[in-house]
């Protein structure tokens, strides 16, 4: 009965977090992944003892750009700094994987700033125990009134922080009360399943509050300027030195009491933005870990034997090509429209050349050993597609467009090692069907837009949710709201049903699994868009670092490493 | 020929530049507005709905007119407030203060690489015209210039770090070790000589050698073209040749007179070469992670981040309209018959 | 006429590097004229079975990323990267000339304006100005062949326009004025052709630089879309395999590339001995 109702909070968090910020593009230049690879964890039992380690690493995809991850623009870099920064009052707990990797385990809630907790008994309260000895950086005790004060701060300050607490059901100040020093109750407004474990992603952080106070202004309530660039923190680690787009420093805070002292002393984060360059400073002995790798340098590195891997299929991602699916696009006729061209484009993809070339291997084909009759609600799972010209050609002869059309593919810049020779392959495969592909490179920022507006008719696209759901991957990829992910803007209503059907039923249900089979039965009969295949995270450490663990926010938790 | 005082030569450039300065602001504030990507859709992060999106556009102020976003931007431009980065999360001032320095050591010692070089190089190609030395030091030079200063960086890091371990990592400024000094100046060298910290400084010079080499080697051939030009010209004036034929020694004649007249016109072109080597340093500061503003510019121009592009912008430009008052103010310090006219 | 073909042996027989620098020239647009025909393969097909080979008998150049001949692709390249520089130095220099002959010859109002604009522009770190200009447009070849022409722009509305300063009041024009020649044709006729050698010098020099430029832009992601070939960025594509021992996917092009600025800044300077014998003296 627990693990059941557990698992429906999990899947309720898999929705507040989707809703909010689970969706990403799952590229590995922006997040890591899991794998705690050897001995190690550093869960109380295995007692690592604090040394005066110091930790470099470098990271791509992005420098930490603030302290602050309730400002608009914070990216997912700067998530890993405020996780060891700041403390939450719960967080979760830990598992091994069925391959001895370690993750987190989104069923386990662990005490954190608050010894313990009691549910109400008619369920629309709970009260937590702070810790009574916590002090923030600066010393200061942590009292419930600064936890109320972020609280109130997350809720209130706007933007995506808010956003993501109301998901779930966290939406005002009153919800929120000061019982005494070290006690704190948060009121329901209503039951959700996702209240509790919504505490314990990272954006609900204790802030020291007296510490900001003098910075608040009229026109900066909540100190934003100010805790832009200053530590405020209680985390395991506190503020060495933030030099943005540089150099990020962080120390152990000795007087932690929330968890078991970290190892490492020290942890250096160093902003190097060629890949060529992060890997030459790995390979020389210079940095400890190399945060985010390039499929052939996952590879290569690999093959060099000289270095502690951590690679894992990112749970809910895809490498996919899209097609847009609407009968007209820019007030042209769409020829992808046509059911018979999306299935003759995914019959024509050269499946076999792009996971060698532009893939290097490091990634989990999704194709080709499927079938059209789905019997698994294993998601992602490989398409019945394969290469076959034979098919493809008879398809689009059958099509409207047995002579072909012109058309475009865009990618975006920032996956370009990947991106640029898959569409180089398919662009020349198409073209034996008649098809003409232009191709579009497209920079970063602008990316996004082009998601959004859904202007291009094929686009390169690569989408994950945080957790392994897939009806939250459907919701969101393949659902006729039309979300940024959906960049076939797909729309049928009968997708819609069974997605829906899906999202209200719980895994283990009969009706659970029909509706999961029937959206993906749909989907590759529909075939909006091809899979190619489900990308890996990797991390290269040096061989005495050890520690690593799979986070759902895909940063590094510096608290768990270890360095010999 | 009216003559002025230094005083009224500097009013009379800065009044001057005004007109060139406005123009400036107001096509980059145009240019920045016609990026293509939308900045609120960036920076609501890739889960966001339509009316996220719409309430970033209005905390950004972006949802407000052209003209409107203008005088806004006027507004705060004549107090100074150049914005904030959302790249960054600092504000442009901010940034742009720590980089300057960067960007401006780098420039700098690529520019005394280059002279260091280019000088001897012009002179020996002076004193021996169409000798093989003369078409060699023209070759070398040439050389220099024609390479991408992208791929003679990238090169030089592969050989000399990543094959020969005989430079420091391209980690930017300094290495992992050290810690920057306290900002006094912003350039590295100076503060830590300031503060007496020798270990910092030879820290510091060693990861400056290679970028500065990279760029320097892009100054070479104006500088190396116009030490030999102007000192051909001087060793065949009279003067000169009256000194020869007063039996001084050579080195005297070479030296002592000759190079100091040549110097003029090479002292004019370090001035156009320094603001030429500003703009040309980004891609350097991109291969080495150079915290400069200009690796500072490409990233907010990738990420369509309007603030910090119009601060470079309008920075390199006030920086172009102060250097050409310094070469003029120089040219006056070097040769007093010169004068400026008005 | 025949003096300047005699100058011209006697600059190229005196001068081994010009000479040399002329015959590359001229092998570069011949490799450029030619194109696809002398590429040994077609310069877009893949083959996953031969990527990343290096140079080998069959492959002089190696293969990339997906199995296609470097050689060919550089050589495919040539006419692009040489159209690129010529279309964008043209373009510069017609309206640089214009601007600059029509300033300097009116004086006045209009050496004003164009020259305050001209000014803003010079104001501009002018590399930024490109990047900026073709990430609003849109990285296509056109748009990188017009923020090239733009940041050329100053250069030879300057020149162009002190140098008609200078001629403005000569005899010849003044000549031509008396004769009853309108504005325009003095300008086009008499003052134009005068400036035009000067402006040779230049030209040359401008189109290494304009190579250069497209390759920076490639570098930061603003150049020519794949799978087109072109120099600069193969190199800066190539430049990210170089830490894993793949040199020649940016050593060749990036040595094609230098040789062909290295080619048309040595024609400048022998160009210059050619129109102007003393500044080499």
């Amino acid at each position: 009965m627990r693990r059941r109702s557990l698992i429906k909070t999990s899947v309720g968090l898999a929705a507040g977090i989707t809703l909010a910020n689970g969706l990403k593009a799952c590229s590995s230049a922006e997040s890591p992944s899991t794998d705690a690879a050897s001995d190690s964890s550093s869960d109380g039992s295995s007692g690592a003892k604090p040394t005066d380690a110091r930790l470099t690493m470098v990271q791509g995809g992005g420098f930490p750009n603030s302290l602050d991850l309730h400002r608009v623009g914070t990216n997912r870099p700067a998530y890993g700094i405020s996780w060891v920064m700041y403390d939450r009052l719960m967080t979760f707990g830990q598992k091994e994987l069925p391959d001895g990797t370690l993750s987190y385990d989104y069923t386990q809630l662990e005490p954190e700033l608050a010894e313990s907790w009691e549910m109400a008994e008619d369920g629309m309260s709970v009260t937590f125990k702070l810790r009574q000895d916590a002090t923030f950086h600066d010393g200061a005790p942590v009292t419930a009134q600064d936890v109320k004060w972020s609280y109130d701060r997350a809720v209130s300050i706007g933007g995506f922080p808010t956003f993501q607490m109301k998901a779930g059901a966290l939406e005002n100040p009153d919800q929120f009360e000061v019982v005494d020093d070290h006690t704190f109750r948060v009121k329901f407004l209503r039951p959700d399943k996702l209240t509790m474990i919504d505490m314990a992603v990272p954006i609900p952080v204790i802030i020291n509050s007296e510490l900001v106070k003098p910075h608040l202004t009229d026109a900066d309530p909540w100190g934003a300027e100010w805790l832009n660039v200053n530590d405020a923190g209680g985390g395991a680690y506190q503020l060495g030195e933030f030099k943005p787009n540089e150099r990020i420093t962080l120390t152990r805070f000795e007087d932690w009491k929330s968890g078991p002292l970290p190892q490492i002393q020290e942890v250096i984060v160093l902003n190097v933005p060629e890949a060529g360059n992060r890997r030459a400073l790995l390979e020389k002995g210079d940095i400890d870990v190399n945060y985010d790798l390039t499929e052939k340098d996952q590879k290569e590195i690999a093959a060099m034997g000289e270095f502690t891997m951590a690679s894992t299929p990112i749970e809910n991602c895809l490498y996919s090509i899209d097609m847009h699916t609407n009968a007209q696009l820019k007030g042209a006729e769409n020829p992808f429209a046509d059911v018979k061209v999306r299935q003759a484009v995914a019959y024509a993809m050269p499946y076999d050349a792009i996971m060698q070339t532009a893939l290097y291997d490091q990634a989990v084909p999704m194709y080709g050993e499927g079938t059209f009759d789905p019997d698994s609600t294993t998601w992602p799972q490989p398409t019945p597609y394969k290469t076959d010209m034979e098919q493809a050609k008879k398809l689009i002869a059958e099509s409207a467009y047995p002579n072909g059309f012109e058309t475009s593919l865009a990618f975006d810049l920032g996956n370009q090692e990947w991106a640029e020779p898959t569409v180089v392959l398919i662009q020349e495969s198409l073209a034996e069907l008649g098809i003409k592909v232009g191709i579009e490179k497209v920079p970063n920022a602008n990316f996004r837009s082009v998601l959004v507006e859904k202007s291009r008719p094929m686009i390169v696209n690569n989408f994950g949710g945080w957790l392994n759901y897939p009806d939250y991957f459907f919701f969101y990829a393949y659902h006729g709201q039309d979300a940024t992910f959906n960049g076939s803007s797909y729309q049928n209503p009968e997708m819609d049903k069974m997605i829906e059907a899906a999202l209200a039923s719980k895994p283990g249900e009969p009706e659970y699994a029909e509706n999961v089979e029937g959206f993906i039965e749909m989907a590759w009969e529909e075939m909006p868009r091809v899979p190619l295949v489900q990308p890996k995270l990797s991390v290269a450490m040096q061989n005495n670092v050890s520690g690593y663990q799979y986070w759902f926010h895909r940063q590094l938790d510096f608290r768990q490493l270890e360095k010999a | 020929m009216a003559r002025y005082s230094t005083g009224k030569i500097v009013g009379r450039r800065i009044l001057g530049a005004i007109p060139s300065v406005i123009g400036v602001v107001i096509v980059t504030f145009l240019l920045t507005r016609s990026l293509p990507g939308d900045p609120a859709a960036f920076f609501a992060g890739p889960a966001a709905t339509a009316e996220a999106i719409e309430e970033i556009r209005q905390n950004l102020g972006l949802d407000k007119s052209l003209p409107e976003q203008f005088l806004i931007y006027i507004g705060e431009l004549f107090r100074g407030d150049l914005g904030v980065s959302l790249t960054t999360g600092q504000t442009v001032l901010y940034d742009l203060l720590t980089r300057l320095p960067a960007s401006l050591e780098l420039t700098l010692a690529a520019l005394v690489f280059a002279i260091a070089l280019a000088l001897p190089l012009g002179i020996l190609a002076a004193t021996r015209p169409n000798s093989w030395i003369d078409h060699g030091v023209r070759l070398l030079a040439t050389a220099g210039v024609s390479l991408p200063t992208f791929f003679t960086g990238l090169f030089l890091i592969y050989v000399l770090y990543y094959l020969w371990g005989i430079v420091p990592a391209p980690l930017g400024r300094l290495d992992i070790l050290n810690s920057p000094p306290p900002q006094i100046t912003g350039f590295y060298l100076i503060d830590s000589l300031l503060i007496g910290d020798l270990g910092l400084f030879w820290a510091a010079a060693a990861q400056l050698f290679l970028p500065a080499v990279t760029l320097g080697l892009f100054a070479l051939a104006p500088l190396a073209r116009v030490t030999r030009a102007s000192m051909l010209g001087m060793l065949s004036s009279d003067f000169i040749r009256t000194a020869r034929a007063s039996g001084l020694p050579p080195r005297q004649v070479l030296f002592g007179y000759a190079f100091r007249n040549a110097m003029l016109p090479v002292v004019t072109t370090l001035g156009v070469v320094f603001s030429f080597l500003l703009g040309a340093n980004i891609l350097v500061e991109k291969v080495f992670a150079w915290p400069g503003i200009g690796s500072y510019a490409v990233e907010a121009l990738v990420a369509s981040d309007y603030a910090p592009i119009q601060g470079f912008i309008l920075t390199m430009a006030l920086l172009y309209v102060v250097l050409n008052l310094l070469i003029d103010l120089l040219y006056v310090v070097i040769d007093p018959r010169a004068g400026v006219e008005s | 006429m025949t003096t300047t073909l005699k100058h011209t042996r006697y600059i190229i027989s005196q001068n081994g590097i010009t000479f040399g620098a002329f015959s590359l020239f001229f092998g570069f647009v011949l490799i450029a004229v030619l194109g696809n025909a002398i590429a040994p393969y077609d310069p877009l097909a893949s083959n996953s079975a031969i990527a990343l080979q290096p140079p080998t008998a069959l492959h002089w150049f190696g293969t990339d990323q997906l199995g296609r001949d470097v050689l060919s692709r550089v050589i495919v390249a040539t006419r692009l990267d040489l159209g690129i520089a010529v279309l964008a130095v043209a373009m510069s220099f017609v309206i640089g000339s214009i601007l600059g002959t029509c300033a300097g010859y009116f004086g006045g109002w209009t050496d004003r304006i164009v020259s305050r604009c001209i000014d803003t522009l010079m104001a501009f770190p002018l590399f930024v100005l490109a990047m900026g200009l073709v990430a609003a447009l849109g990285n296509s070849i056109e748009n990188i062949i017009y923020a090239t022409a733009i940041i050329n722009l100053p250069l030879y509305t300057r020149v162009i326009r002190s140098e008609v300063l200078v001629r403005r009041e000569a005899g010849f024009v003044e000549a031509a004025r008396l004769t009853g020649n309108g504005d325009w044709r003095i300008m086009a006729r008499h003052l134009f052709p005068n400036v035009l050698p000067v402006m040779m010098v230049h030209l040359s020099l401008n189109m290494g630089w304009a190579i250069l430029n497209a390759a920076g832009l490639s570098f930061i992601g603003l150049g020519v879309q794949p799978p087109t070939a072109e120099w600069g960025i193969m190199v800066a594509e190539g430049a990210t395999y170089i830490v894993s021992g793949e040199w020649w996917l940016a050593l060749f092009p990036g040595a094609v590339l230098m040789l062909a600025v290295f080619c048309f800044n040595l024609l400048g300077d022998g160009l210059r001995d050619l129109i102007d014998p003393r500044m080499r003296t």
